[in-house]
């Protein structure tokens, strides 16, 4: 394995009475896509902007391509990409200005200011006033603003909060294609689930300041939980009793639909579809799920992610 | 040094178009201050007569003229009936000491003394057959000139050894008092709310942050926000002044790299109280109160629309030491006293130092994040 190119080690942050960050240790590899995911207060956002060099740590170090904001800060400023969880920019500047504006502020090669913008999908709004743009076209303009210094890790806080479906799948198509082209690295911070799995290989999951658990999609399911369910809705009422015990480990009746937690759905599903048409019970609906990241953040936490 | 130009040019540009894409601050930049010196030059240096309201309360029978009415007649002073309101009107004055219109109201004691308290009349009148008598503040300006104009008509002045000459000539109308102390405000007005809000503004909306997250250089972005607030205050009073010259004949008699200076240290001074003011605030309601704070006791102490000498002996020395006043008289001294480099000097330096402590203050004390 290479050296770590981020590496956080006992990271503590307090703010007045609330301790943010409680001794967080992690490190990230070159060109890997590291989502730190996790509710609302979770400290995510502390913790990236202490990686940024925004806010210091009480006690702790993060070391960042083997320097420290103390030892490099204006290296480390021309090395990193950032978009904050919220940036408003000048309302009476264009798109291509704003571009211009912060591409005047590195010295190094940059990105070419219209290749930022064809990269962003921002070409028919690059001479509209950023006050007209939309929560999308915004959020990707942060973006290419992130991207102008051609930046070797990528730091993005929250890149779709608030936005609508499809300028989140937007966005995410960018993010994608920097992912596949670029080789960077990229830590971003979200409370979807979804993103994190459709951009990240690896999930850190956060609450109240420390790490619950850390590792890619499936090893994270198969640490916690080795379970599937199985959701169905029945034209009539239905006896318990009558689902096959053999690796059923949860039934629950969930108002209108029954939710049947097991440990193999391959094997038990033929069982119980037998046992259905044995008895006569008309299935109107049936779905076979594998258990999800919520899933096992509530299972930790006892909360869904989106509280 | 070239990446510091080239930030510092972008920077710049960025801002004066922020500036000139905004209809409304182009209007309070450089018309709302003409209007400004129109409006009380015209008010001020003008042909325009002046009205004074008069309670007059009558003591008299129906047959009989009271004391006004008689001496009026008697020195040649017509007192018409104005048939609508009832009021009698009474001009008086001559063509160099300006016209006066007295309004004499007819009241009783009561609707006499209601008229006082809510500004209506300034004086009373209690007007007998034999006598007059006069009834007001004296401390209130306005009363004691009604008073001394109206007597002295009565008592039927003749004099031929006085006489009265208008002061026509530039450098001695209110405007030419007026204008340089207009300047002087709008460089005020210009640093603290140009550069104070526009930097308040970047930091509630986080846009300073993410600026500062870049390898950007503080100094030039500064600079840049200082220098761009100077050319835009040079421009509006450049304007200002172009139009009291053509409007008002207005001159400079003094020296313009006089004038230059003094612009510059005034700048230089305004500029670093703005970074001060700046420098922590994060919410606008707050930076808008502050700089009102700042701004609203030197608009009024500082000699900018009438003389602080009209203020208190006692409150005069220290008006003589606020910013706006050091730099209203250096300004006011160029414009109608004809000085020159040697006579601003003194006022110059403790405005540029004042100043660069100012801005060193607040550079340490600043909030990036």
């Amino acid at each position: 394995m290479n050296d770590p190119i981020i590496s956080v080690n006992s990271v503590i942050k307090s703010f007045k009475d609330v301790k943010a960050v409680r001794g967080l240790s992690f490190s990230i590899q070159p060109g890997e896509f590291v989502a730190l995911l996790g509710p609302n207060g979770a400290g995510k956002t502390t913790m990236m902007e202490m990686i940024e060099g925004i806010q210091f740590p009480d006690s702790g170090d993060i070391s960042i391509d083997n320097t420290t904001w103390k030892e490099a800060p204006q290296k480390l400023r021309s090395l990193l990409g950032i978009s904050l969880q919220e940036t408003h920019f000048i309302e009476k500047l264009t798109v291509l200005e704003t571009l211009q504006l912060f591409s005047s502020f590195y010295s190094g090669s940059q990105v070419a200011v219209d290749e930022i913008i064809s990269l962003t999908g921002l070409t028919e709004k690059k001479n509209a006033y950023t006050k007209n743009l939309s929560g999308g076209q915004k959020q990707k303009l942060a973006l290419g603003v992130a991207l102008l210094n051609k930046p070797s890790i990528l730091l993005l806080d929250e890149p779709t909060t608030g936005l609508d479906p499809s300028a989140r799948r937007d966005v995410w198509e960018v993010l994608h294609k920097l992912k596949n082209e670029r080789g960077m690295t990229m830590i971003l911070t979200t409370h979807y689930m979804d993103e994190a799995e459709f951009l990240c290989e690896r999930i850190i999951i956060m609450d109240k300041g420390t790490i619950l658990a850390e590792g890619t999609v499936p090893q994270l399911l198969s640490r916690f939980s080795k379970s599937e369910k199985i959701e169905f809705i029945s034209a009539g009422p239905v006896n318990p009793g009558l689902f096959p015990k053999e690796n059923l480990q949860k039934s629950s009746f969930l108002g209108i639909k029954w939710e049947l937690v097991v440990e193999d759905i391959v094997s038990y599903l033929p069982l119980f579809l037998n046992e259905m048409k044995k008895n006569n019970i008309e299935l109107l609906s049936l779905e076979c799920k594998k258990m999800t990241l919520d899933d096992l953040f509530i299972s930790l936490t006892g909360r869904s992610l989106n509280e | 040094m070239s990446n510091f130009f080239k930030q510092f040019r972008i920077l710049l540009l960025s801002q004066f178009r922020e500036f000139y894409r905004e209809p409304e601050v182009l209007f309070w930049t450089f018309a709302f201050p003409i209007g400004i010196a129109w409006v009380l030059g015209i008010a001020f240096s003008g042909e325009s007569e002046q009205h004074r309201n008069i309670a007059w309360i009558k003591h008299n029978t129906k047959d009989s003229l009271t004391f006004l009415e008689k001496s009026a007649s008697a020195t040649g002073l017509k007192l018409t009936k104005d048939s609508t309101s009832g009021n009698f009107i009474m001009r008086l004055g001559s063509h160099n000491e300006g016209f006066s219109n007295l309004r004499f109201i007819p009241a009783g004691n009561s609707d006499a003394e209601l008229m006082v308290k809510k500004g209506k009349a300034a004086l009373i009148i209690e007007d007998y057959q034999d006598s007059i008598q006069y009834r007001f503040d004296p401390g209130n300006s306005d009363a004691h000139s009604t008073y001394l104009l109206i007597s002295s008509y009565l008592s039927g002045r003749k004099e031929k050894t006085q006489s009265i000459k208008k002061l026509e000539a530039p450098g001695l109308r209110y405007i030419d008092f007026f204008l340089p102390g207009l300047i002087g405000m709008g460089i005020m007005s210009s640093a603290l709310w140009g550069i104070s809000f526009s930097l308040i503004e970047k930091r509630s909306k986080k846009l300073l942050r993410r600026m500062v997250a870049t390898p950007m250089s503080k100094s030039a972005f500064l600079s840049s926000i200082i220098v761009g607030r100077m050319i835009l205050s040079f421009i509006e009073n450049v304007i200002l002044f172009l139009f009291a010259k053509i409007y008002f004949s207005t001159v400079i008699t003094g020296s313009l790299a006089a004038l230059l200076i003094v612009f510059l240290a005034g700048n230089l001074f305004f500029s670093g109280v703005a970074i001060l003011v700046s420098s922590r605030t994060a919410k606008s309601q707050v930076g808008n109160g502050l700089i009102n704070a700042i701004t609203m006791p030197m608009s009024i102490c500082s000699g900018i629309f009438f003389s602080y000498h009209n203020f208190p002996d006692w409150l005069v020395p220290f008006i003589k030491v606020l910013p706006l006043t050091v730099l209203a008289d250096d300004l006011r001294s160029i414009f109608i006293e004809g000085a020159g480099i040697a006579e601003i000097i003194p006022g110059t330096m403790i405005l540029t130092l004042c100043g660069i402590l100012i801005t060193v203050i607040g550079i340490k004390i600043y909030k990036w994040y």
